[in-house]
């Protein structure tokens, strides 16, 4: 069958349910697709609470979140093909996907790419030892304990200390599986402040700064972790091994946009878009984890209202940028999103930077925007709203931070 | 004169993600009085604060097995936070129930656990194993036409 549209989104998690609502009501005929049987993507499996303080001013858990974001759609005349992988976007507008009705093709006017991100896997970091069961990424571990009801381990260490690991860290203990620690090789935790509090030091769970995971051992089923104290220079601090006794390594160690399968646009890794989610591909826009890593599903689901808005303009032919002005990458920072900016509309920038400061100074110029921000650390993502500055004549943007003391 | 002593304490607020590293001076001789706080960015941070140093709360976010659901676990969570000094003791309950599919987001799993007067909620929804709720079959008549 072939179906027309004016607005296809990719992925139903918070991103692309959003971004699928805000389509419809800008006066769009959509069609949502999503690979699994369910819509929600990881916030099915994030049971925590936390969510929704931005969006919906409601502290929500993850499953809340997207039933609040479902009930919504019901409301509406979008189309959600569930169980339904798509196989090829080509560069004529038309998609491919396949479910179990068959092959079908969409023609669309405009298109939002919104399929979150994957989890960096342990076999990626290149850690000497034997290769053995019980080596999950903290989402599979995740996934089996929320939704399968299965028990992955007895005791267990995790690697890496962004939230998905102390969220895990939390939840693993509290099913009664002795946590040992957490290993961040950074000198800081990769994660939010308030998770290092309420889910490590709630429960008295060592966080192991500075350290690494140098060796892993055991006969099929993981049985020794070894770890050592990393200096300044990344160079391992000889006699400060420590062992671990563990059935289970659980691993967080970052989350890598997914971009596929659209493979003639601008990447790097996540796609390079501009404040109004447009890609290089102007009919192609983007939101959400597979355009750079957020903090929150907050600012994920605004980002894909956003995209779904420009899209259902640009399928109207109500959305011609004009031109884009580049955002460069000062001094001290690590990431900026997004990398354009259509100067006739608003900006909401996202950045991290790249080192712990005391008090950090970020400027925006030429547009002499000046944010301060106490103990910004490179695990929190700082939000700048910039508004429409079409008259100043403005080439390019630049962001720095420095030290404020 | 009674010396009255002033404690110092750095806490995270763990009310939003925001997470604000709260600089408090306080005394707790008969009880708590923060006398000083710095870093809150709104006022729930000052609420928090004292609470954090009195008794801390915490939300309980965890699952329950669901008997004949389309999936074996409902996520759940307390409807208003309760002392974390009984988290485990909850969380012993809390392991030990079974509840019977269809289970509907905000049902009632446990009722005031513990005699905290917080409920245990379902968060999500599972529907039987046999039978789809009226919003699924929507969304394939939608599919379908």
């Amino acid at each position: 069958m072939r179906y027309e549209t004016d607005v296809t989104v990719i992925g139903a998690g918070g991103a692309g349910m959003a971004a699928a609502l805000s389509a419809h009501r800008n006066g769009a005929d959509v069609i949502l697709i999503e690979r699994e049987e369910e819509s929600g993507g990881v916030l099915n499996q994030c049971i925590h609470n936390g969510f929704g303080l931005h969006y919906y001013r409601k502290d929500l858990t993850g499953p809340e979140f997207k039933e609040t974001l479902e009930e919504e759609l019901a409301t509406t005349n979008v189309k959600v093909l569930e169980g339904t992988f798509v196989l090829d976007v080509s560069k004529d507008k038309k998609i491919t996907f396949v479910n179990s009705k068959g092959i079908h093709e969409i023609k669309t006017k405009a298109l939002v790419m919104t399929t979150g991100a994957r989890e960096r896997h342990f076999n990626s970091l290149g850690i000497p030892g034997d290769r053995v069961s019980g080596i999950f990424t903290a989402g599979v571990a995740q996934k089996y304990i929320n939704l399968q009801n299965l028990k992955p381990a007895n005791s267990a260490l995790i690697v890496g200390s962004g939230d998905i690991g102390l969220i895990m860290a939390r939840r693993l203990h509290l099913e009664g599986i002795e946590v040992k620690g957490v290993v961040e090789i950074l000198p800081y935790p990769g994660g939010l402040e308030r998770n290092v509090q309420q889910c490590l030091r709630d429960y008295n769970i060592p966080l192991y700064l500075s350290h690494s995971v140098t060796r892993v051992e055991g006969k099929n089923r993981l049985d020794k972790v070894y770890v050592s104290q990393i200096d300044e220079a990344g160079r391992i601090v000889p006699n400060s091994e420590r062992v671990f006794n563990v059935d289970a390594l659980i691993t967080s160690v970052g989350l890598i946009p997914s971009v596929k399968p659209v493979e003639f646009v601008r990447t790097g890794p996540g796609f390079i878009t501009t404040n109004t989610n447009q890609t290089t591909a102007d009919w192609i826009f983007a939101a959400g984890n597979c355009t750079v890593i957020f903090d929150l599903v907050d600012y994920v689901a605004r980002e894909g209202e956003k995209a779904g808005k420009y899209a259902a303009l640009y399928a109207k032919n109500e959305y011609v940028p004009e031109e884009r002005i580049t955002i460069k990458k000062g001094k001290n920072i690590n990431i900026i999103h997004p990398s354009y900016i259509d100067p006739n509309e608003s900006t909401k920038l996202y950045v991290r930077v790249s080192k712990v400061f005391q008090r950090a100074e970020i400027t925006v110029e030429p547009l002499g925007i000046e944010i301060i921000e106490e103990e910004a650390r490179p695990s929190e993502m700082i939000e700048i709203h910039i508004k429409s500055f079409k008259e100043k004549r403005i080439k390019e943007v630049e962001v720095n931070a420095h030290e404020l003391g | 004169m009674n010396l009255v002593e002033y404690k110092k304490k750095k806490i995270i607020c763990t009310n939003c993600p925001l997470g604000c590293k709260i600089n408090l001076i306080y005394t707790d001789a008969d009880e708590v009085e923060i006398i000083e706080a710095q870093g809150n960015t709104c006022k729930r941070g000052l609420e928090f604060a004292k609470q954090e140093i009195t008794d801390p709360v915490r939300v309980v976010v965890t699952s329950v097995k669901v008997e004949d659901g389309e999936i074996p676990m409902t996520s759940v969570r307390s409807d208003k936070p309760v002392p974390l000094r009984l988290m485990e003791e909850i969380m012993d309950v809390i392991r030990e129930i079974k509840v019977n599919a269809p289970v509907v987001k905000g049902d009632i799993i446990v009722e005031n656990i513990l005699n905290t007067g917080a409920n245990i909620i379902s968060t999500r929804t599972v529907n039987s194993r046999d039978s789809k709720s009226k919003e699924h079959n929507k969304l394939k008549e939608n599919y379908d036409g």
